[in-house]
């Protein structure tokens, strides 16, 4: 089912069964598990997914419901790198569509993808809050702002080396 | 009673009412999609939208409370014309090949965007089409056709399946199993709920018709019909007859004017297996075996306890369902008396049930069944051969299989099976006198329980329909809280009179009637006006037992008339 062989550890697996357990009898406790898993694997892999709707008595289909309706729960891993495209309305309309274009064609994925070394995925995001700086890229947490599309491969270089 | 008007007609309804309720006390007639009574009430499809004093903007009437002195306007042209607009809305990402549909004239959107004007390409069409997922022996999905009502989530989780569900957000949304997998693949029990729940034709049986009609004309093959219990009591909704007619008489004449057809009495097996069911209770009770017994004539039951409860499963009786018993008694007794090759046999069972499609691929029950059609499927057949259903004079059931007992005939309801089953016991341990009617065990109520004393045996039984209510009962007796000798399960609310094969009943019937109750009362009904009430006294299983099976439960019957189950997983 899932896209990428899922290779969780036994420690991540105890640290969820800790939280399920903990959670278990909350009414609505589905939300919160799965905010933890998503902080634990960093994704939701579908062996993930069907952990919790077993261990909280939900069915599968009502998880990976949830999972796909909010967009901070991703299904696809996370690379060591993190890319987020703003595609808020000022950073929209100053192009930032086409530095996300750019993107996913110098790392050929597309967004909310990773790629299969592991080491970038692209996401987009709604405003950061920095519209002065428009359009605006955000890797692992570091801000590029006032963006052109010929900038993005010399960033990209600098996150490759490591 | 709180005290309200609806478009000026005053109304006293009980507190905590909706205002759609009470418009049904008015008679004024509010149009609804997503809403489908004990199944779904979310307001999510906005078209029972009114006005009401008190509210800001139009509210959902399906939701919305009733309070003392409101005045609710349900027919503005504020109000209409919001209808016709979420209509087309609809319209505009619904897949609109409505002359070739299975739902077309029996469609609630097609009936509302008739009703409210809807121009059908207001907003144009667009949408992608979405694959069909036709791999699941029962039921097949057409998302491109779905309206997003979730009637269809809501009756799959009310079922405590949950095999289906919402997934992604706004255009991307879908209803399907996780990862988009086919239904084929998920712990889906094939019941159907969510096909009659349906409103539109998103969802609906794997159909079987073209085999069928293929058999009939074919020269080499020799056609036989039997029809289920249930089928004689619900077919003539399709024609447009009151629900909880019977039309027995009617169907089968209709069965045989289809081609050169032998048409038999689904009830006779109904009656075999509480001969074998009710040898295998007895020798479990004397020889202690595993206890309490469970039914095993419903196939989504049986599904439903080989993935949720395989630990129960040696408690469910080995006696195969009466559609399988009689194909394998067609296929083996019935050719050998009439020399016939089996494989030149062609064997259709009507049943009310999505679930018995599945249960015809078993393995392990021989494949002796050639086809198996819905209720909604002969209806089709009888109409697609020009039949004129209502005015057709009576027909009767072939020979040597058409006669039956009435208690065979009550399988059909909830409580059928348990009802039979007491019928033979009490005969056969308690004597002449021995009560024949055991009314604890009928009704709509999803768990039913009672005690009687058969002989010198006090027995402990239960009766449960719907799985919501199955899982209760396994989970009493799983914790030691409840226990049982005999426990009858159906996997339909109701029993099969509510199956997932049955015709499609409008939502505006279904909201306003007992659908269950009123369809069941047809089949007792029947068995009150019969002379044969019970199964053992039934000539047709005798002369079966006679001439072939020797005994219940003996070497033969074993071989034909039983079967085992497996345990299957989860997810």
């Amino acid at each position: 089912m899932a896209n990428n062989l899922f290779d969780g550890t036994r420690e991540q697996m105890n640290k969820l069964l800790d939280c399920i357990e903990q959670h278990k009898s909350d009414p609505g406790a589905l939300m919160p598990v799965m905010h933890e898993a998503q902080n634990i694997y960093g994704y939701l892999p579908s062996e993930v997914q069907t952990v919790i709707a077993d261990k909280l008595n939900v069915p599968l289909a009502e998880v990976y419901g949830v999972a796909t309706f909010y967009s901070q729960f991703s299904l696809q891993p996370k690379g060591k790198h993190q890319i987020s495209v703003c595609l808020g309305t000022a950073c929209y309309v100053k192009g930032s569509d086409k530095i996300l274009e750019v993107l996913e064609k110098e790392l050929k994925i597309k967004c909310g993808e990773c790629t299969p070394d592991g080491k970038f995925s692209i996401d987009s995001c709604r405003c950061v809050g920095a519209c002065g700086l428009a359009p605006v890229m955000i890797i692992d947490g570091e801000v590029y702002g006032k963006l052109t599309s010929g900038e993005v491969n010399g960033i990209l270089e600098k996150y490759m080396k490591d | 009673m709180v005290n309200l008007k609806i478009n000026g007609i005053p109304v006293s309804v009980p507190e905590g009412s909706t205002i759609l309720q009470a418009a049904k006390v008015a008679n004024v007639r509010i149009p609804t999609l997503c809403y489908l009574k004990d199944v779904q009430c979310v307001g999510s499809c906005r078209l029972c939208l009114v006005e009401a004093t008190g509210a800001r903007g139009l509210v959902t009437a399906c939701t919305y409370p009733v309070s003392e002195g409101m005045e609710v306007r349900t027919n503005t042209p504020a109000i209409r014309k919001s209808r016709k607009t979420t209509v087309e809305l609809i319209l505009s990402t619904h897949k609109k090949k409505c002359l070739s549909c299975v739902r077309s004239m029996n469609c609630e959107l097609q009936k509302l965007a008739l009703e409210y004007n809807a121009e059908e390409d207001r907003f144009g069409t667009d949408h992608d089409l979405k694959p069909i997922d036709d791999l699941s022996p029962s039921v097949v999905r057409d998302n491109s056709k779905c309206v997003m009502c979730t009637r269809c989530v809501a009756a799959c989780t009310q079922q405590t399946i949950g095999a289906i569900g919402p997934q992604n957000r706004g255009y991307a949304k879908t209803i399907g199993s996780p990862y988009g997998v086919s239904l084929a693949h998920t712990p889906c029990v094939n019941c159907g709920q969510c096909v009659v729940a349906c409103p539109v034709g998103a969802l609906y049986e794997k159909s079987n018709v073209a085999d069928v009609w293929g058999a009939i004309v074919d020269p080499t093959k020799k056609v036989v019909f039997f029809t289920a219990p249930s089928v004689r009591a619900t077919l003539g909704e399709a024609f447009g007859l009151p629900v909880g007619t019977n039309v027995e008489g009617k169907m089968v004449a209709a069965i045989k004017q289809l081609g050169d057809i032998k048409c038999f009495n689904m009830d006779i097996t109904a009656d075999l297996t509480i001969m074998e069911e009710a040898t295998e209770l007895m020798q479990r009770l004397s020889s202690g075996g595993t206890l309490p017994m469970f039914t095993s004539c419903c196939p989504g039951w049986v599904k439903f306890a080989e993935h949720y409860y395989p630990e129960f499963l040696p408690n469910i009786s080995t006696c195969k369902s009466p559609q399988e018993m009689f194909s394998a008694v067609l296929k083996t007794y019935y050719c050998e008396k009439n020399g016939i090759d089996p494989k030149d046999l062609f064997v259709v069972s009507v049943i009310p049930c999505t679930a018995k499609k599945f249960e015809v691929t078993r393995d392990e029950l021989g494949h002796y069944t050639d086809a198996a059609i819905t209720t909604r499927e002969l209806a089709k057949m009888i109409k697609e051969a020009g039949i004129d259903f209502v005015n057709i004079p009576d027909g009767e059931f072939d020979t040597p299989f058409e006669e039956a007992s009435g208690a065979g005939a009550i399988f059909g309801a909830t409580g059928g099976v348990m009802e039979a089953a007491l019928r033979t016991a009490a005969a056969k341990l308690g004597g002449s006198g021995a009560p024949i009617e055991f009314k604890e065990v009928r009704g709509t109520a999803g768990v039913k329980e009672a005690e009687y004393k058969v002989g010198s045996t006090v027995l402990k039984v239960a009766v449960a329909s719907g799985l919501n209510n199955a899982r209760k009962v396994l989970e009493d007796i799983r914790s030691g809280k409840k226990n049982y000798a005999f426990v009858e399960i159906m996997a339909c609310p109701g029993g099969c009179i509510n199956g997932g094969g049955q015709p499609y009943v409008h939502d505006e019937i279904r909201n306003s009637i007992d659908l269950k109750a009123v369809r069941a009362q047809a089949l007792y009904d029947y068995d009150r006006e019969k002379k044969l009430r019970t199964s053992h006294e039934n000539p047709a299983v005798d002369t079966l037992y006679k001439e072939y099976f020797e005994k219940p439960s003996s070497h033969k019957a074993h071989e034909l008339l039983h079967t085992t189950y497996t345990k299957r997983e989860k997810y």
